[in-house]
C-alpha cells in the first residue's frame, strides 16, 4: 500500500516544545501562520515582531527573522522595519492589552498610514501573561484579577472593538475578525491570514486581522468551556466577518 | 573640500547625518529642533532616504528600533521632555545592542519647562533614564562645526560598538548660525550580519533584549555590556583644553556654557590671570583620568553648567580630592554670564 | 574689530534675515560671526531679535551680555535694549515707527526713517533692508556695501530672488540717508 502524506508539520515551525497554556489559542494561530509562510514560500522573507505579552517568544517558534518590541510598540518597529525592507514581508503579532491598551496610539498610527504591514490581533479578552488582568476587550462582567467583582462598564467603560475602530480609517486595505474557537473557524482564520500576508506581498497595504482566542487558565474554565464562552459571550459582542476588503475611496 | 556656509545648528546636523549616511529619520515635533525634522522632510525623499513623522516619541525611538534591527543607519532627533519619553526605547535599544543616533537639543524644565536652550538632562543623558544596567555613549558639541563632525563620529561609534549615541545639545547650539564647513565622510559600509532582513541562506537572527534564564543568560549578557562599556572608558573619551598648561584655576564646562567659559578664561588671561578650560566632548565615557591630572597642577576647579549642578558630581569624582571644587550655574533657560564668571575666579586670588 | 549686535523688532520686519545677511557678507570677508536668533513662542507676533557677533577674532561666546550696537526697528525693542548696552555703544533706532527718544547718554545714538526709506523705494516691508545700509555707512569695518548685496544673492533662495534688486535699492537708499 502507498503511503500518503496528508499531514505535517509546516517548515516554518520551528520543533520546539509549547510554553503555552493547554487549550491556549495563540499556539494553534502560530501554526496558522507557519502554514501559510510555507504555503506563500514567504518563509525566508518574512520578519516577524513579537509583542509583550504571552507570545513574547514568537520568534522561537517561527522559523524566520525575528525582532522583539516593547510593549505596545510593534505597530512602531514594524513600522521601523518595514522602511528599511520594503520588500520583506512584516508581521506584527499581538495581544490585546498590547494592541489596544498601551499600544493603541502605535496601532492606530500605523493603521492611518496604511503600513504595508500585516497585523494579527489576538484578542482573548485578558492579559494572560502577568496572571489574568482586565484587557481593553474584557466582556462585561467578566471577573479578572483586576475586575473581581466583574468588570464594571460605569466604572471602566465597555470593550474596545478593534476592527472597528480600524475601519474608521481611510487608509487600511483589509480588515476581518475571526475566531479559533472550533476547527471551521480555524479554517477560516486560516483563510484570513494567507490574504492578509498576500496583500502585503503584493503590496496593497496595511492588513488587519483579529483573532478571538482562549485563555482558559485565565479565564478559570475548562478548555471546552473556553471554547464555548467565545461562541456565546464573545462572539454575540465581537461580530465575525470581513470589514474591509480594498482601500476605501475618499 | 565644501565651501564655508553659514549654517543653523540643527540644519548642519542635519546635513551631516545624511551625509553620514543615515538613511532612515523618524521623529516628532518639538521646539527647539525643528529644524532637524523639516530639513530631513524636504532632504531625505530625493536623497534616496525615509523620513516619517511619527505619532509620539515614543513611536519614534521604537521605529528607530526596528530600522536599526534591519540594520539601516538611523536617528531621532528632540528635545527634554521628549527625551524623557524616549527612555522606554533607549533600553531596549541598549538591551539589544542595537546602533543609533539619538539627538537632543535640551531645553529647561522639569515638566515642560520653557523651550530655551539648558544643560539640564546631563544626569538623564549620562546615567541613564532608561530601566538596566546600561550605557550610552554622549558627545557634547561646543559649536556648529563640531555639530557637523561630532554627527558623523555618532554614527561611526554607534557601529562601531552597537550602542545607542547621544548628542547632547541645547537650545541655543541648535538655534545658532556659525560657519561650517560641512563633513565629506568616507562612507564605509558596515557590516550587520545580527540584522533582521528575511533569512535567506543563514539561520533566522533573532535581535531581542529579553533573556528568561536569569544565572546562565542575562547576567552573562551583563556581563557582556559591562566588559563593553569599559572598553569604550578606555578608549573614547575626548576632552579639550583651552590655556591649561600654566592654569591655575580650571573652568570645567561644556557645550553653551563652555563658550561663555571660553570668553571668560580669555578676558582674565589678558589680565594674567592663568585660568584655562577643560571642556568633556564625551560626557559618557567621562574624561575623568585627563581631569584628575589636570587639577593634580590647579589650585581650584569652578564648573559652570546652565544647570543646578548636574556634572559637578562628575567633576568632583574626576578631581577626587585634588582641588577644591566650586559651581556656577544657572537654571530654566537662563545663561551664565562671562562677567559673574570673571568675578568669582577673581574670588579665588 | 568686535561687535555684539542685537537686531530687534516685529516679528515679521526681518530681523532674523537682516542678522544673517551682517553675517554672510562679514563672513565671506574673513570675519568671524555667529547668530544666535530669539525662537519659538516668541516670534509668534511679538518681539523677534537676533544677536549677531562679528569679529577680527574667533568667537568665544555667541551670547551677547550687553551689546556693543543695537538697532532697534520698534519701540519695545529699543525699550528693551537701551539699558542693556555697552558704555559707548550704538543705539540705532527706527525714527518712522519710534517716537520715544533714547535716554542713555553713554552711548551715541543715530535714528533713521526706515520704513519711510522702504516705502519711497516702492517696499512696505523691507525697513530692515533701509537700516542694515544705514549701519554699514556707520561701521563699514564690519562688511562693505558689495559684500551686503553679494549676501543677499547668497541667502535668498531662488524662487524669492525676484525681489533682490529692490531691497538692494533699498539698502542703497538706507546708505546714503
Amino acid at each position: 500500500m502507498e503511503e500518503k502524506l496528508i499531514y505535517k508539520k509546516p517548515d516554518s515551525l520551528n520543533e520546539l516544545k509549547t510554553h503555552y497554556c493547554p487549550g491556549c489559542g495563540h499556539g494553534i494561530v502560530h501554526k496558522l501562520i507557519a502554514e501559510v509562510m510555507d504555503e506563500l514560500e514567504i518563509r525566508e522573507e518574512s520578519i516577524v515582531v513579537a509583542p509583550v505579552g504571552c507570545s513574547v517568544l514568537i520568534y522561537d517558534y517561527l522559523n524566520c527573522d525575528g525582532i522583539e518590541s516593547a510593549h505596545g510598540r510593534a505597530p512602531a518597529v514594524a513600522t521601523g522595519v518595514k522602511r528599511v525592507h520594503p520588500d520583506k514581508i512584516v508581521i506584527s503579532y499581538q495581544g490585546d492589552g498590547d494592541l489596544l491598551a498601551i499600544g493603541a496610539g502605535e496601532t492606530i498610527h500605523a493603521a492611518n498610514r496604511g503600513e504595508n504591514i500585516t497585523v494579527i490581533f489576538v484578542n482573548n479578552a485578558i492579559y494572560g501573561m502577568t496572571g489574568g488582568q482586565m484587557a481593553p476587550t474584557t466582556m462585561p462582567e467578566q471577573i479578572t484579577k483586576t475586575t473581581p467583582y466583574g468588570r464594571n462598564t460605569d466604572d471602566v467603560g465597555f470593550p474596545i472593538r478593534a476592527c472597528e475602530l480600524v475601519n474608521t480609517l481611510v487608509a487600511p486595505f483589509y480588515i476581518e475578525r475571526t475566531s479559533v474557537h472550533d476547527v471551521k473557524h480555524i479554517i477560516k482564520t486560516k483563510k484570513a491570514i494567507k490574504k492578509a500576508l498576500l496583500n502585503q506581498k503584493e503590496g496593497k497595504g496595511y492588513s488587519f486581522v483579529e483573532v478571538l482566542s482562549t485563555c482558559n487558565v485565565g479565564w478559570g474554565v475548562s478548555p471546552i468551556k473556553a471554547n464555548k464562552w467565545v461562541e456565546t459571550a464573545m462572539i454575540p459582542y465581537y461580530p465575525l466577518g470581513v470589514f474591509r476588503e480594498e482601500k476605501e475611496k475618499v | 573640500m565644501s565651501k564655508t556656509v553659514l549654517m543653523k545648528g540643527n540644519e548642519a546636523l542635519a546635513e551631516s547625518a545624511i551625509r553620514a549616511g543615515c538613511t532612515h529619520y523618524f521623529g516628532y515635533p518639538i521646539t527647539p529642533q525643528n529644524e532637524i525634522p523639516a530639513y530631513m522632510a524636504k532632504e531625505m525623499p530625493g536623497r534616496g532616504g525615509c523620513f516619517l513623522q511619527a505619532e509620539s516619541e515614543i513611536a519614534a525611538i521604537n521605529m528607530v528600533f526596528g530600522a536599526s534591527g534591519a540594520g539601516a543607519r538611523t536617528m531621532t532627533s528632540t528635545s527634554s521632555p521628549g527625551m524623557s519619553l524616549k527612555q522606554e526605547g533607549l533600553s531596549y535599544l541598549a538591551g539589544a545592542e542595537l546602533p543609533c543616533v539619538v539627538v537632543n537639543m535640551m531645553r529647561g524644565g522639569p515638566g515642560l519647562g520653557g523651550i530655551a536652550g539648558s544643560q539640564a538632562d546631563y544626569f538623564q543623558a549620562t546615567r541613564g533614564g532608561g530601566n538596566g544596567d546600561y550605557r550610552s555613549i554622549v558627545l557634547a558639541p561646543g559649536n556648529v562645526q563640531e555639530l557637523a563632525d561630532l554627527t558623523v563620529d555618532a554614527f561611526e561609534l554607534a557601529d562601531k560598538y552597537r550602542m545607542v549615541v547621544t548628542i547632547l545639545g541645547d537650545g541655543y547650539l541648535g538655534q545658532m548660525s556659525e560657519p561650517v564647513v560641512l563633513p565629506e565622510p568616507t562612507l564605509k559600509s558596515v557590516d550587520k550580519p545580527w540584522a533582521v532582513s528575511g533569512n535567506k541562506g543563514r539561520k533566522p537572527n533573532k535581535v531581542m533584549s529579553l533573556r528568561l534564564s536569569p544565572e546562565d543568560y542575562l547576567e552573562k549578557h551583563n556581563i557582556h555590556l559591562q566588559e563593553l562599556y569599559s572598553g569604550v572608558e578606555n578608549s573614547e573619551t575626548r576632552a579639550e583644553q583651552y590655556m591649561t598648561e600654566d592654569a591655575e584655576y580650571i573652568i570645567v564646562s561644556y557645550g553653551t556654557s563652555s563658550r561663555i567659559s571660553r570668553k571668560a578664561v580669555k578676558a582674565l588671561r589678558e589680565e594674567g590671570v592663568k585660568v584655562g578650560l577643560f571642556r568633556p566632548v564625551t560626557l559618557w565615557p567621562y574624561p575623568m583620568k585627563e581631569l584628575n591630572e589636570l587639577a593634580g597642577k590647579v589650585k581650584k576647579v569652578l564648573t559652570v553648567e546652565m544647570s543646578a549642578g548636574q556634572m559637578l558630581e562628575d567633576v568632583k569624582v574626576a578631581v577626587n580630592g585634588k582641588a577644591d571644587v566650586d559651581f556656577y550655574g544657572k537654571m530654566g533657560g537662563a545663561v551664565p554670564e562671562s562677567a559673574e564668571i570673571i568675578k568669582i575666579i577673581k574670588g579665588y586670588r | 574689530m568686535h561687535e555684539e549686535i542685537v537686531i530687534s523688532g516685529f516679528g515679521g520686519q526681518g530681523v532674523l534675515l537682516a542678522g544673517k545677511l551682517l553675517c554672510i557678507a562679514a563672513m565671506r570677508e574673513g570675519k568671524f560671526v555667529s547668530h544666535i536668533p530669539s525662537y519659538g513662542a516668541e516670534m509668534r507676533g511679538g518681539t523677534a531679535n537676533c544677536k549677531v557677533i562679528i569679529s577680527s577674532e574667533e568667537i568665544s561666546s555667541p551670547v551677547i551680555d550687553q551689546p556693543t550696537i543695537v538697532i532697534a526697528l520698534n519701540t519695545p525693542s529699543m525699550h528693551k535694549f537701551e539699558p542693556r548696552m555697552a558704555e559707548k555703544g550704538l543705539l540705532v533706532y527706527n525714527s518712522s515707527l519710534i517716537l520715544d527718544k533714547p535716554t542713555r547718554s553713554d552711548i551715541s545714538v543715530e535714528s533713521v526713517k526706515a520704513n519711510d526709506i522702504s516705502e519711497a523705494a516702492g517696499s512696505l516691508r523691507a525697513a530692515n533692508m533701509a537700516a542694515l545700509g544705514f549701519l554699514l555707512k556707520l561701521k563699514p569695518e564690519i562688511a562693505s556695501m558689495k559684500s551686503l548685496v553679494d549676501a543677499l544673492d547668497e541667502a535668498i533662495s531662488a524662487r524669492n530672488k525676484m525681489h533682490n534688486p529692490i531691497n538692494v535699492k533699498i539698502m542703497e537708499s538706507g546708505y546714503q540717508s
